[in-house]
C-alpha cells in the first residue's frame, strides 16, 4: 500500500460486492427513469421511495447483525405489528401522550428481544425455531391487544413519525451538518493515522474522496429539501444506520458479533461470552423492530391486525441482497440499506408502470435469486 | 505394462497471481510406495488435486499418463474410474451413516436404484479385511476413533478398485500407536500390489515406508531419489533449499520458580463418558513442560477443562503465582494470564473469514479499547508487530486468514495469544500439519517466550518434538498422569511405556 493506485485497488477490491449492488441500484433507477419517461427520478417520487424504504430499512439495519452472528429472526413482522398495536392502544384506548406510548412500544420490543435471546443463547434452541414460534405467538398477541379490530386514529405527533417532514430549511441545515461531520471525521481519521505514521492516501485522492462523499450526500438531501424536507422516518433510519455502522466496525461488541458469526468456537476460546453477546444483540434488535413497527403504524395512521405480514421476507431479502452471508460472519449495514432501496425501487417503479401484480412478485423473486448468485460468484474470487 | 503406472509430465497450474505448479514431473512405478514431500505451499496438494481431477483437464497444462495412456480427467469420477483414489487430511466420511454405507457411498450396490444391503455388507467386509479391520460393517462411523476412520477411508478407496492410492498427511491426526498400525497396513497393501503416493511431513514415516521419494519446492520438482540415497538431513535440505542445522533448537536453561500449579484436578464429561482423575502438575518459569500421550489420553480435554470449556470440574484447584484462581470461562483465564492455542486452528483458532488484523486482536480487544470503542490504529500497530515478529508471509495484515498457508495460519494463532501477554501459554499440537521450516520458526518463537519468563505447556503427539523441545515431560494415559521424565532421562521407549499405561 504505497501508491495511489494501490489504495484505489484495495478499496475497490475490498468493497467490490457493495459496488456491484450500488451499480445494480443505479441501473434499476436508470431503467425505470427511461421507462416512466422521467417520472421515477422526480424529487417527489424519490422522496416517496425513501419513505417506502424506511420500515424495511429500520429493521434491516438490525437484522444485518443478527444474520452476521449466524442467526435469523422470522418474527419481525409480528413483533413490529405488536409494538405498533401497543403504542396505538396506549394512545387511543388509554389516552396516553405520544412519548410514553412510544416508550411502552419500544419497551415491549426490548422484552420480546430478551425472550428470544434467552431461548436462543441460554436454551440453545435454533433462532429459526424460536422466532418461528414468536411469529405465531405475537401475531396472536396482536389480535389480543387490538381485539381483532383496527385501532385508530392516532394523534398528530404520533403520525409525524411516519408521515411528517422536517422543515426544508432545517432539513438543509441537517444536510450541511451531516456533510461537515463526514468531512471532519474522515480528516480526523487521516490525521490520527499520520500520527501513527501509517501511510495515508495522497491529498488529491483524499479530497476526491471527500468531494465524492459530500456530493452524494448533497444530492440525497437536495432531493428531499426540494420536495418537502427530510421525513422524520428517514432521519431515524439514518441515525440508526450510523450508530449500527459504528457499532459493527469500531466497538468490542460489534467485533465480537462478527467473530461469533465467523467461528463461534474460536470466539469462545478467545474469551468472548457468546451467550451474553447473543442475548444483548437480540434484546437491542427487539427494540429496533419495535421502532420499525411504530414507523409502519404511524404511516398507516392505525394499528391493524395484519400489519407487518410478510415483512420478515422483505427484510431478509434486503439484507441478503446487500451482501450479508446467511452463513454468518460477513455483512455490512450500508449494504443492507442499499438492498432495502433496491427492493423498494422495484416496488415503486413497477407500480408507476402499472405492472401486473403477478409479474411484480415474479420479478422481485428473480432479482433476489440473481443478486445472491452474483454475490456468491464474486465471493469465490 | 509400462515402467510407470503413473506419469505426470510438465504440469503447470496457475492461480491468479501465483504459479502453484511450474513444470512438475512426477512418475510412480507400479507397486511402490512413493513419498511426496515438500514444505507447505510447495505444491503437493495442488499436484494431487490435478491428478485426482479436482482441477479438471484444461485448467492446467501438461500430461497425465496412466499405464502409458494419456488421461484427460474432467472430474473426480473420471480419475476414480482410472483407479486413482485420494484420501484427504480432513476425513470425508459421513458420520451419521454406517461403515458399510460410507464404503459404498457413490458406488452403491444397487439394481435399478434399489440397494442390495447383503451385497453391500459383503463388499464392505471384504474391503475392511484388506485393511485389517475386523469390525461390524453396520456400525455407525461416529463410534470409531480417528485411526479407524482413516482405515475405513482406505477400505472405501480399495472397494472402488483403486490401484493408485493417494494419502495426504494420513497420520497427522493419529497418535504414535495408531500411526504405526497404519504404516503396517500400508506395507501389507504394497505386498498386494497397491501403488501408494504418500504425502507426509513426518520424515521418519517417510523413511520407514517409502521406496522412492520426490521432493517439491516452490512448485517445482527438485528431485526424485531412492530412499537408500537419502538421509533425513539431506532430505530436509532438499526440501527447504538450505541446511537446517538443528530441527529442535533447544538450549540449556534453568527452570525458575513455579508459575502455575494445578492440584488434584478432576473432570467428568457425561456426553462422551470421559474422566480426568486427580491430575496434579506444576509449570515453572523458563521451562517447556511437554505433555505426551496417545490420542484420546485426555490431554486436550485436560487443558480445555482448565478454561471451563470442557466437561464438569468435579474437584481440584488452580494456583497462578501462588494465588488461587477460579476460572469460569476462557475470558477469566485470559485475564488471569493463561492462554491456550488449540490443536485445531481452523475450528478453534481462527475466524477464517476475517483478516490477520482482526484475528490477532480478537482475544485482546478490551485492552486496546476505551469505553468499548476499539482503537483501530493501536490494533494495526499490534497486528503489524506480530506479523513482523513471527515472520508471517502475507502481502498485508488485511489478508483473510483463509488465504494463508497452514504454517502462517498457525503463526497468526500464536500472534493472537502472544498479544494477550500470557504468563502461561498452553500450546496444543503447535506444529500439526505444518512444514519443517515453519516448525523451526515456531520453536524459536517458543524459546524466546520461555526466555522472557513465560511458562509453556506443549502438548504433542509427535515424540521427536516432545523429546526435542521439552525440559520436562509428563505422560498421560486414560485421563491420568502415568509418568514424569526429565529431559536427560527421557527416551521414546520410556514415554511409550507410560503412554500405554505402564507403571
Amino acid at each position: 500500500m504505497d501508491n495511489k493506485s494501490g489504495f484505489m485497488r484495495d478499496a475497490f477490491q475490498k468493497n467490490i460486492r457493495q459496488y456491484t449492488m450500488l451499480f445494480a441500484l443505479v441501473a434499476i433507477w436508470v431503467i425505470f427513469t427511461v421507462l416512466t419517461e422521467g417520472i421515477f427520478i422526480r424529487p417527489g417520487n424519490l422522496s416517496n421511495l425513501f419513505l417506502q424504504t424506511m420500515t424495511v430499512g429500520v429493521v434491516a439495519v438490525g437484522m444485518t447483525l443478527v444474520i452476521v452472528t449466524g442467526n435469523i429472526d422470522l418474527s419481525v413482522g409480528s413483533v413490529a405489528a405488536l409494538a405498533g398495536a401497543v403504542g396505538a392502544y396506549c394512545q387511543v384506548r388509554l389516552g396516553w401522550d405520544t412519548a410514553p406510548a412510544l416508550v411502552a412500544a419500544v419497551g415491549c420490543g426490548l422484552l420480546i428481544g430478551l425472550w428470544h435471546g434467552f431461548w436462543i443463547a441460554y436454551r440453545m434452541v435454533p433462532s429459526f425455531i424460536v422466532t418461528l414460534a414468536s411469529m405465531l405467538i405475537f401475531r396472536g398477541a396482536v389480535l389480543g391487544v387490538t381485539g381483532g379490530t383496527t385501532i385508530a386514529p392516532l394523534s398528530e405527533s404520533f403520525k409525524a413519525l411516519g408521515q411528517s417532514y422536517l422543515d426544508p430549511i432545517v432539513s438543509a441545515a441537517v444536510g450541511i451538518i451531516a456533510i461537515l461531520l463526514f468531512c471532519f471525521f474522515d480528516l480526523r481519521r487521516r490525521f490520527r493515522r499520520v500520527k501513527y505514521s501509517f501511510t495515508v492516501p495522497s491529498w488529491p485522492l483524499q479530497l476526491l474522496k471527500l468531494a465524492l462523499g459530500a456530493a452524494v450526500m448533497a444530492a440525497f438531501f437536495g432531493i428531499l429539501v426540494f420536495n418537502e424536507g427530510v421525513p422524520y422516518s428517514v432521519m431515524l433510519v439514518l441515525v440508526l444506520a450510523v450508530i449500527f455502522h459504528f457499532v459493527s466496525n469500531h466497538t468490542v461488541f460489534g467485533r465480537h458479533l462478527y467473530a461469533i458469526g465467523g467461528n463461534a468456537d474460536a470466539a469462545k476460546l478467545s474469551g468472548i461470552n457468546n451467550k451474553k453477546r447473543i442475548l444483548q444483540l437480540f434484546t437491542v434488535f427487539g427494540g429496533v423492530t419495535a421502532l420499525g413497527g411504530l414507523v409502519l403504524t404511524s404511516r398507516l395512521n392505525a394499528a391493524t391486525t395484519s400489519a407487518g405480514q410478510g415483512m420478515e421476507l422483505d427484510v431478509i431479502a434486503a439484507v441478503v441482497i446487500g451482501g450479508t452471508s446467511l452463513l454468518g460472519g460477513e455483512g455490512t449495514i450500508l449494504g443492507s440499506l442499499v438492498g432495502a432501496l433496491i427492493m423498494a425501487s422495484l416496488d415503486n417503479g413497477m407500480s408507476l408502470l402499472d405492472t401486473n401484480i403477478t409479474y411484480q412478485y415474479v420479478i422481485k423473486g428473480l432479482i433476489l435469486l440473481l443478486a445472491v448468485w452474483v454475490d456468491m460468484a464474486t465471493r469465490k474470487k | 505394462m509400462s515402467e510407470h503406472i503413473l506419469e505426470m509430465q510438465g504440469i503447470v497450474k496457475e492461480f491468479p497471481g501465483v504459479k502453484a505448479l511450474d513444470n512438475v514431473t512426477f512418475s510412480v512405478r507400479p507397486g511402490e510406495v512413493h513419498a511426496l514431500v515438500g514444505e507447505n505451499g510447495a505444491g503437493k496438494s495442488t499436484l494431487m488435486k490435478v491428478l485426482s481431477g479436482v482441477y479438471p483437464f484444461g485448467t492446467y497444462q501438461g500430461k497425465i499418463l496412466i499405464n502409458g495412456q494419456e488421461q484427460p480427467f474432467h472430474s473426480i469420477r473420471d480419475s476414480e474410474q482410472a483407479g486413482v483414489a485420494i484420501i484427504y487430511q480432513e476425513l470425508a466420511l459421513v458420520k451419521q451413516l454406517s461403515i458399510m454405507e460410507n464404503i459404498c457411498l457413490g458406488h452403491e450396490t444397487a439394481r435399478h436404484g434399489v440397494i442390495s444391503w447383503d451385497e453391500a455388507h459383503l463388499k464392505a467386509k471384504k474391503a475392511l479385511d484388506m485393511v485389517g479391520l475386523s469390525i461390524n460393517p453396520s456400525m455407525p462411523i461416529q463410534h470409531l476413533g480417528v485411526g479407524e476412520q482413516q482405515l475405513v477411508e482406505i477400505a472405501k478407496a480399495l472397494a472402488k478398485n483403486a490401484r493408485i492410492l493417494i494419502l495426504d498427511e494420513p497420520t497427522a491426526a493419529l497418535a504414535e500407536g495408531e500411526a504405526a498400525n497404519l504404516l503396517k497396513i500400508l506395507k501389507n497393501l504394497r505386498e498386494k500390489g497397491v501403488t501408494c503416493i504418500y504425502i507426509s511431513h513426518r520424515l521418519r514415516e517417510v523413511f520407514e515406508l517409502a521406496d522412492r521419494i520426490t521432493i517439491l519446492r516452490d512448485g517445482r520438482t527438485v528431485a526424485t531419489r531412492n530412499k537408500a540415497d537419502l538421509n533425513e538431513d539431506k532430505l530436509i535440505s532438499l526440501m527447504v533449499g538450505r541446511d537446517l542445522t538443528n530441527v529442535y533448537p533447544w538450549k540449556k536453561r534453568e527452570a525458575g520458580k513455579s508459575i502455575l500449579e494445578v492440584k488434584s484436578w478432576s473432570v467428568y464429561d457425561a456426553a462422551i463418558n470421559k474422566t480426568i482423575a486427580d491430575v496434579s502438575f506444576t509449570v515453572r518459569q523458563n521451562e517447556i513442560l511437554g505433555v505426551a500421550g496417545l490420542v484420546g489420553a485426555g490431554r486436550t480435554e485436560l487443558v480445555m477443562s482448565l478454561f471451563n470449556i470442557w466437561g464438569r470440574v468435579t474437584g481440584g484447584e488452580i494456583f497462578l503465582e501462588g494465588r488461587k484462581l477460579s476460572l469460569n470461562s476462557a475470558s477469566d483465564a485470559i485475564q488471569a494470564g493463561i492462554s491456550l492455542a488449540s490443536e485445531d486452528r481452523k475450528r478453534y483458532g481462527l475466524v477464517l473469514t476475517q483478516d490477520i488484523r482482526r484475528n490477532t486482536s480478537l482475544a485482546s480487544l478490551p485492552r486496546i479499547s476505551k469505553y468499548s470503542v476499539v482503537n483501530g490504529n493501536e490494533e494495526i500497530v499490534a497486528a503489524e508487530k506480530y506479523t513482523h515478529d513471527l515472520r508471517i508471509k502475507t502481502p498485508s495484515i488485511e489478508q483473510k486468514t483463509m488465504n494463508l498457508s497452514g504454517g502462517n495460519q498457525q503463526k497468526v494463532v500464536l500472534g493472537k495469544w502472544l498479544m494477550t501477554m500470557p504468563k502461561v501459554l498452553i500450546l496444543d499440537e503447535p506444529t500439526r500439519g505444518i512444514d519443517v521450516g515453519a516448525k523451526v520458526e515456531i520453536y524459536n518463537i517458543v524459546n524466546e517466550l520461555v526466555d522472557q519468563g513465560v511458562g509453556v505447556i506443549m502438548i504433542s503427539s509427535e515424540l521427536p518434538e516432545i523429546l526435542g523441545m521439552s525440559d520436562r515431560i509428563l505422560v498421560m494415559h486414560e485421563g491420568r498422569f502415568t509418568g514424569e521424565l526429565m529431559r536427560a532421562e527421557a527416551t521414546q521407549e520410556k514415554i511409550m511405556h507410560y503412554a500405554t499405561g505402564g507403571k
